[in-house]
């Protein structure tokens, strides 16, 4: 795998499409904030955090690793997980998204959840029951593996704690902090969850990171 | 996205007929369930502090899901306790702070907000204001204070001054998710709370909170926080 020096300051990633592409699921006004003002000033505050510190110039997933500190977080953590979550959000969502996955991530999700429809069921409950800010995701797990075998899982986590720092490998998020939803859905979350899981998912970059991850274990 | 028109009538939750007044209500099991208190002010009243539109969601939507919930996590907990279904006792605990603390936080909100023709914004006089100069200087001071934990705080809860009424000593504190203050210290009663949740500010501040904060004490209900002082520290 290409190793490259992180950069000195860390840069706001636009997502991987306009930020009107969403519409009518997700707002142009809601990505220019959700994007423009909370994920850019996550990128911000962390430099400005770890400007003179031996943190400046490690990658991101390094700073997150390093400032969750193994539950005791530092302060730099909060901003550094966000702004790896969001950019896994950005890309956990295309325009025309939604449906059903398919190929091995299907059958995985299958041999793991016993359908689709159950997998979706427990994601959304879990996206829908994460009180206060938090995110819902889909794991993939090895290492430890759980004692019923199963490789894939659905965790939610609270504020800017993510799988990753937990020991999981992510393969989808969907971000519950209200900030994500209140100005198209108000308090309506399950709606936009559902919304979420029919019209935006990208089962595509939800399959690129299985093969990425089953590829590590080979 | 269209504004909904704006309901002028406080609440709509007396139909059920159950008493209006903090909405305690017992069913024929003899368990006490609650329903939506009503507001004492229009949800116009406090603009532009906070938007009608915000303080209908607030109240309709929001307030009324923790009582919903909470109602039903109480069922559930009267029903294992009756069991003696232990396990099942211990897992209610979460989903009782999260929705009981809810209700009991908004409740005590609404109390700490009103018109500024209602004396909103007004400062405390008496012994209450005597006692913040005192211990923190001057209102002044005590406001920026809970501004800049409010703003600090990560993540959704509540900024707090509250009275510790075993020391008589005034405290600054913040809260996540819907812990209630007494989570924080057992004597700690709480005087003013400030929601930091988004959903408290997001339609009409976005994700400028500090602002949201600032404007806030414009309708902040220093009479009601005075009352309550002087009952524990008299």
């Amino acid at each position: 795998m290409a190793t490259s020096t992180p950069p000195a300051k860390l840069e706001l990633r636009p997502p991987p499409y306009p930020l009107d592409a969403l519409e009518p699921h997700m707002s142009q006004n809601t990505m220019s904030f959700h994007w423009g003002k909370h994920h850019r000033a996550y990128v911000d505050n962390l430099n400005k955090q770890i400007v003179g510190t031996e943190l400046q110039g490690k990658s991101l997933e390094d700073v997150m690793i390093r400032t969750y500190n193994k539950g005791d977080l530092l302060p730099p953590f909060n901003n550094a997980a966000q702004v790896w979550n969001h950019d896994f959000f950005w890309d956990s969502m295309k325009p025309g998204g939604g449906g059903k996955p398919s190929g091995e991530l299907l059958k995985a999700i299958e041999r793991d959840f016993g359908s689709f429809e159950k997998f979706s069921e427990e994601f959304r409950s879990a996206a829908a029951t994460q009180f206060g800010s938090g995110w819902a995701w889909l794991v993939y797990t090895v290492n430890p593996r759980p004692s019923d075998g199963k490789e894939l899982l659905v965790l939610k986590t609270p504020n800017a704690v993510n799988p990753l720092v937990l020991g999981y490998t992510a393969l989808l998020t969907i971000d519950v902090w209200e900030h994500a939803y209140y100005l198209d859905y108000q308090n309506r979350r399950p709606d936009y969850i559902s919304i979420f899981m029919e019209k935006l998912v990208s089962w595509d970059a939800v399959s690129a990171k299985l093969e990425v991850a089953k590829s590590r274990v080979a | 996205m269209a504004l909904r028109p704006l309901l002028t009538r406080r609440t709509l939750a007396s139909a059920s007929g159950f008493s209006s007044n903090g909405g305690i209500t017992t069913s024929f099991r003899g368990l006490q369930t609650f329903s939506l208190p009503d507001l004492p002010y229009d949800y116009g009243a406090l603009q532009p502090a906070i938007s009608g539109e915000i303080m209908q969601l607030h109240h309709q939507k929001h307030h009324q899901a923790y009582i919903t919930n909470y109602n039903k996590a109480l069922e559930q907990l009267h029903d294992a306790m009756s069991k003696g279904d232990a396990p099942a006792v211990v897992k209610l605990q979460s989903a009782i702070k999260f929705n009981g603390g809810g209700h009991v936080n908004h409740s005590i909100f609404w109390k700490n907000l009103a018109p500024i023709q209602g004396g909103g914004g007004e400062p405390p006089k008496g012994s209450l204001g005597w006692a913040i100069d005192n211990h923190f200087g001057s209102l002044d001071a005590l406001v920026q204070k809970m501004n800049a934990e409010g703003a600090a705080l990560q993540g959704s809860g509540w900024v707090w001054l509250g009275v510790d009424k075993e020391l008589k000593k005034l405290v600054v504190e913040t809260t996540s998710n819907q812990d209630p203050l007494v989570t924080k210290g057992p004597s700690l009663v709480p005087l003013i709370g400030i929601d930091v949740w988004e959903h408290a500010y997001y339609l009409q501040y976005k994700n400028v909170r500090p602002d949201y904060l600032k404007n806030i004490w414009k309708v902040i209900n220093w009479k009601y926080a005075s009352e309550l002082y002087g009952k524990e520290c008299p």
